[in-house]
């Protein structure tokens, strides 16, 4: 069967490769682009691991097809940080210990970007419910969504 | 909120412990640069995938391979033919025991399958969807055999026998009749039936509880490489790759010395990485195929295959005297071990009545095989279920003599010097501190509103040491390399270089840590049982005061003065006596620059095996709210309070406190193994198995207790597991509080409570305290 | 398997039709895609209909709406006019999966995934929504009521597929809501899911209803019957005892692992109430 050819932009750089149909965008992110940093929790869309930004939109990649980025752009977790400078959520998960043992935190951070680009003072309400589509197994939540109000703040008084 | 509270003798003049740094491992998990089990690849990897079994139970008649071999691609395949039978013999696995009769059958089935999702084959082929093709070839021929999947059931005369020579050990006589009941354990303390004697009210009840999983993110995932001369390579996410060593060694009847395994960063286990199930499977095939085989369950294979813990049967019966003493305690375990013996009954029989002086106490555990994946360590394993029902029954005792909860507990907690019914005599423990704390916190008192109930409930686990072993190596410009053998799930990292720099009296980011591979240390017994940060602390601090000894030794050389005049303080080397302030002083940097001359590299090596963790008690709180007309309850205010010993990074030990409690919620709400008549699991999904989310939680409260346990250097206790334990209870006992109606059965979801609620108010209960 | 993403209807009609195994239509992929991954449906052709610019737009209609059957979620929250005049239809698409999932799940998929617990079907069924749909034979309207027919079964022959959904006009004083049970805050499917749409007189009486259930029968329902026994009420006690009683007559559950069928049909009854006081209280303020 042959292979569709795509080419998209992660992080801002364009890139090219192939995929079979079946192949999910975070197949296509994690096997063939080697980008690990995007986790595979349960691949039906229920866990929020593999969180991206996709043209905007926050989604899991594995509900996308890999042939359907063609030609949009796609933010990972890779892409956070600017050079050595961490992203204010990054530096608030760190300082409030909101991970333990990490699996589920690229997934976490990307959301909550996601969040902050659209609501950059949300209620823990907000927080909550926005990031109700990312599980964590470790943390009760708790200091996610401390690092996430943190982060808030700190973004708004910058 | 988060609080501590420091016993008066824990008051010292630490530097680094209690401090909060940024985790070593932080920013690399932060960036997505971590790398976990899925993470690993390597050039000409096969993918291996694994054929299971859709019947709960049936004997395997025929395995046809050849067309799968066939098709272009596949690489290799694996069947029971290729691992050797085990002779029957136990060995620890975390807290829990393995038979390696039993574990070679789990991994792949022999004679029956004995669950959906049974492994009967395996393949590996160059990609992913050759692999699944070639699954779809593979010809099995199965004789269906009845099943069952209750415990209760599973004991019945007539019921289907998983295991036809199974004799109920721990019994005398000995039955001569197979079932499939295979252990019987008892703890026993004074005399119960003199004990109820002097009671004034007794209380019993049976409760019921489901199946639940670990629910770790990651799921079960390795690549393993084997060379043509037998030396072997394993990458996986394991809590113990000693372990893995052990088991994958022994089921391939390899030399331990040829399997090097190297344990990646791990998404959770929560005890159910404790185990192998993919690991011996994928060396077998990576043997065959002489390539490198990478393999990752499904999400639906971890909840059909792996895991989970026990589904259980309690009845308990607790007698007290109207002045609040308990005068006996006695319990009836019953446990679902899955398809092979090995429940964590022993455990939960430990524990059940643990955080009590009792003079008269009896516990009793059955350890039962059903046809549900084998059960494996979670958390506390076994303890959850015993504690959920004696802490039901206590709250419901205290309300009966009307007493305050927390005072009922105060009266008759267990205290330094009480002896346990199994067995040990407590040294300092926390149990009064925590309940004294909880007595004094905001919470205990803050009002409810409508249709909102409050419920306090105790916890207990014993914790556990075991062999460990760690190398702290002085590098040339004064930093240091910490390597540790035990895999880091919460922040193990940041508590052993916290313990090694206030040794060393250094910053803790001059030490950069790191896991190292089997072959890089001597044999590190698993993560789990609390133990990691408590053991590897003692070796930790082992290694670093070597560094330290051998520092003086050098400096000594250098300055030609006896051993005895050279001191270590804050950081520095420097003589006493007469030389003292003679501007002699050696720091690290010189030391490690100096090693060489000085008589080689300065490395501190422990190895030993941990003796002395002490008991972990903890106390919650809990408020829920019930919707009278849904049964829906929603948990809205909540506070851990739990003793740590010490807490070397506090950030993670409330993340622990955090997370256990927030697993015991869902176990106790909405987390369930739902099967058919089929016997074919419903919910192998995070859609339709429901661990809390985000939106479902409010904060979470801590008050971290600190009773140093003498036996640490640092006076740690294991904090890990015990959080788990107190949730189910207390969130039956807000429940109570809030509708005046006792659950005996988790979960409590709202199918199930509506329909308690609807029967009260038909059968006009009084005790119904909703308002509609 | 083969990928399509054609940019016309047209194109993608001829697609469909020709196809001689099984052709699905991809939109959001939120359900498809996990159906693919669990080998529920082994299509050999997926036609994805984002590209077509017609489904992905919503615009002013006759006075009413017209809605893309590939708008998501998302963009239906973010539509300035939308979630003012119809709320509930808002609400319930914003309850379909997770953040991640409303980004990508459209009214169009959720409709066609023909599973009796869709969140947006109820609220379209009281909305009076039609589905305008097209194929070999060209177009046609339908009312959404009439597109399920049961659990993975559609009122669409071969090579039809859903183009989009048309919301009427409103009389003043009208309002939506739309209210489901389970058993977490987020994350679920829906056990019972209940939408009302209401309109009142001057007075606060209610001159027409509709009423949409989902996740209580083999298909989302309209029930006639509990809007009747809320016309000409103000949602008296009395009203809305007589309006519970009509939603649960109308419930014909199953047993399963999100629900037993005497919880659905008690809480269908609880949840529609709510949805029409939710409704009532909105278009008492218009």
């Amino acid at each position: 069967m042959a292979k569709h050819h795509i080419a998209f932009t992660v992080n801002g750089d364009p890139v090219e490769t192939l995929c079979e149909t079946e192949e999910t965008l975070l197949d296509v992110l994690r096997n063939g682009l080697g980008l690990t940093g995007t986790k595979e929790g349960c691949g039906t869309g229920d866990c929020g691991a593999c969180s991206v930004i996709l043209d905007g939109r926050l989604v899991c990649s594995c509900l996308v097809l890999g042939v359907e980025a063609n030609g949009k752009s796609v933010e990972t977790i890779e892409g956070m940080a600017r050079g050595d400078e961490l992203h204010p959520l990054q530096r608030k998960f760190l300082e409030h210990a909101a991970l333990q043992c990490g699996i589920c935190t690229p997934g976490f951070l990307v959301a909550a970007k996601a969040l902050l680009d659209r609501n950059p003072n949300p209620t823990e309400t907000e927080v909550r419910y926005w990031l109700a589509g990312n599980l964590c197994r470790c943390t009760g939540y708790d200091k996610i969504v401390r690092a996430v109000l943190d982060a808030a703040a700190e973004m708004r008084r910058a | 909120m988060q609080e501590r509270v420091r016993n008066a003798e824990a008051a010292t003049d630490l530097k680094v412990i209690g401090t909060r740094p940024i985790r070593p491992d932080g920013v690399d998990k932060v960036t997505g640069r971590a790398r976990f089990g899925a993470d690993y690849n390597l050039p000409g990897q096969l993918i291996g995938k694994v054929l299971r079994s859709p019947y709960p139970h049936a004997r395997i008649k025929r395995i046809d391979t050849s067309k799968a071999a066939a098709l272009p691609g596949v690489k290799a395949i694996v069947t029971r033919d290729d691992f050797p039978d085990q002779p029957s013999e136990f060995v620890p696995a975390g807290e829990m025991l393995i038979n390696y009769r039993d574990l070679v059958r789990n991994i792949m089935a022999r004679e029956k399958v004995l669950y959906e999702g049974h492994a009967v084959a395996a393949v590996a082929a160059t990609s992913a969807s050759i692999a699944k093709q070639a699954l779809k070839l593979i010809e099995v021929e199965y004789e269906v055999l009845p099943h069952v999947l209750d415990v209760d059931e599973a004991m019945r005369p007539d019921a289907p026998l998983l295991h036809e020579n199974m004799i109920t050990a721990g019994v005398d006589p000995a039955p001569n009749t197979p079932s499939n009941i295979a252990k019987r354990v008892e703890f026993k303390l004074g005399d119960v039936e003199k004990g109820f004697a002097e009671a004034d009210v007794i209380i019993e009840r049976e409760f019921k509880t489901k199946p639940v999983h670990q629910g770790y993110i990651e799921p079960h995932a390795c690549l393993a490489n084997v060379s043509e001369d037998g030396q072997a390579e394993l990458w996986v996410t394991t809590q113990g790759h000693w372990i893995v060593r052990a088991h994958c060694a022994r089921l391939l009847g390899w030399d331990a010395s040829k399997l090097r395994v190297i344990a990646s960063e791990i998404g959770g286990g929560f005890g159910g990485k404790t185990v192998v199930y993919l690991e011996p499977v994928a060396l077998a095939l990576s043997a065959k195929a002489k390539r490198p085989v990478k393999m990752v369950m499904t999400r639906d294979e971890v909840f059909r295959a792996t895991g989970p813990t026990s589904g259980a049967t309690v009845r308990v019966k607790i007698g007290a005297k109207n002045d609040g003493c308990i005068t006996a305690g006695e319990a009836e375990l019953w446990y679902q071990a899955g398809a092979f013996q090995g429940s964590p009954v022993g455990p939960g029989a430990m524990c059940a009545f643990a955080p009590y002086d009792l003079e008269n106490v009896k516990t009793v555990g059955y350890d039962v095989v059903t046809n549900r994946p084998k059960v494996a360590a979670y958390r506390a394993p076994g303890a959850p279920i015993s504690e959920y029902a004696v802490e039901s029954v206590v709250d419901e005792l205290a309300k009966a003599i009307g007493m305050d909860p927390i005072d009922f507990r105060l009266k008759n907690a267990a205290k330094e010097g009480t002896k346990a019914a199994y067995g040990p005599k407590f040294g300092p423990i926390g149990l009064i501190e925590t309940l004294e704390a909880a007595k004094a916190h905001p919470h205990w008192s803050a009002p409810l509103g409508p249709n909102q109930g409050r419920g306090v409930a105790s916890g207990f686990w014993f914790n556990v040491g075991g062999e460990t072993t760690v190398q702290l190596q002085l590098n040339e410009d004064g930093t240091f390399n910490l390597v540790a053998g035990t895999p880091d799930i919460g922040g193990l990292r940041a508590s052993l270089c916290m313990m090694a720099a206030e040794e060393l009296g250094i910053d803790p980011s001059r030490i950069r840590p790191l896991i190292g591979d089997t072959a890089s240390l001597g044999f590190n017994f698993l993560t789990g049982g609390s133990r990691s940060t408590f053991a590897g602390g003692m070796a930790v601090v082992e290694a670093a005061r070597k560094v330290i000894a051998q520092a003086r030794e050098r400096a000594a050389k250098l300055w030609e003065l006896p051993l005895e005049e050279v001191i270590f303080e804050d950081g520095l080397v420097k003589p006493t006596g007469e030389h003292a302030g003679k501007n002699l002083v050696l720091s690290f940097a010189d030391l490690g620059r100096l090693a060489g001359k000085t008589g080689g590299p300065i490395v501190g090596n422990a190895s030993l095996t941990a003796h002395g963790a002490a008991p972990t008690f903890g106390t919650h709180i809990a408020d829920v709210e019930v919707d009278p007309e849904t049964g829906k309850i929603s948990v809205i205010r909540y506070t851990v309070i739990q003793d740590a010993g010490r807490a070397i990074h506090p950030s993670y030990v409330e993340g622990q406190f955090q997370g256990g409690a927030a697993q015991g919620i869902g176990w106790a709400l909405n987390e369930e193994y739902i099967y058919g008549e089929d016997g074919r699991l419903q919910n192998p999904s995070f859609l339709d198995y429901r661990m809390p989310v985000a939106s479902d939680l409010p904060m979470i409260d801590t008050v971290i207790v600190e009773v140093p346990n003498p036996r640490h250097p640092y006076g740690v206790r294991g904090v890990g597991e015990t959080p788990i334990v107190p949730p189910l209870a207390a969130i039956a006992n807000a429940v109570e509080d809030a509708t005046g109606l006792r659950f005996t059965e988790l979960p409590m979801s709202p199918p199930r409570v509506l329909a308690a609620i609807e029967a009260a108010r038909a059968r006009g209960d009084k005790r119904l305290k909703l308002k509609f | 398997m083969r990928y399509e993403a054609p940019e016309t209807l047209e194109a993608a009609v001829t697609l469909l039709a020709n196809e001689p195994g099984e052709a699905r239509v991809l939109a959001g992929g939120t359900d498809l895609l996990v159906q693919l991954k669990t080998d529920i449906i082994a299509p050999q052709l997926l036609v994805d209909i984002k590209r077509i610019a017609e489904l992905r737009e919503v615009k002013r209609e006759a006075g009413g709406f017209r809605i893309g059957a590939a708008v998501t979620g998302a963009e239906l929250k973010e539509h300035p006019e939308l979630k003012t005049v119809w709320p509930g239809v808002v609400e319930a698409a914003n309850l379909i999966g997770s953040t991640q999932v409303q980004g990508r799940a459209t009214l169009g998929g959720n409709l066609c995934n023909a599973s009796p617990a869709a969140d947006s079907v109820p609220a379209l069924i009281a909305a009076g929504a039609r589905v305008t749909v097209v194929g070999p034979n060209g177009r046609r309207d339908l009312p959404v009521e009439n597109v399920v027919l049961g659990p993975r079964r559609l009122a669409l022959e071969k090579g039809e597929f859903v183009v989009s959904f048309f919301l009427p006009p409103r009389p003043p004083r009208s309002a939506d809501a739309y209210l489901r049970f389970i058993p977490r805050t987020e994350m679920d499917i829906a056990v019972v899911g209940a939408g009302v749409n209401l309109t009142l007189n001057e007075e606060g009486k209610v001159t027409a209803a509709r009423v949409g259930l989902g996740a209580v029968a083999a298909r989302p329902l309209l029930v006639p019957e509990a809007a009747e026994a809320l016309v000409g009420s103000s949602l008296e006690d009395q009203a809305l005892a007589r309006f519970e009683e009509a939603v649960r007559s109308a419930c014909q559950p199953i047993d399963d692992k999100r629900g037993t069928r005497e919880f659905r049909i008690k809480v269908a009854g609880v949840m529609a109430r709510r949805a029409a006081l939710k409704a009532y209280e909105r278009a008492r303020s218009r």
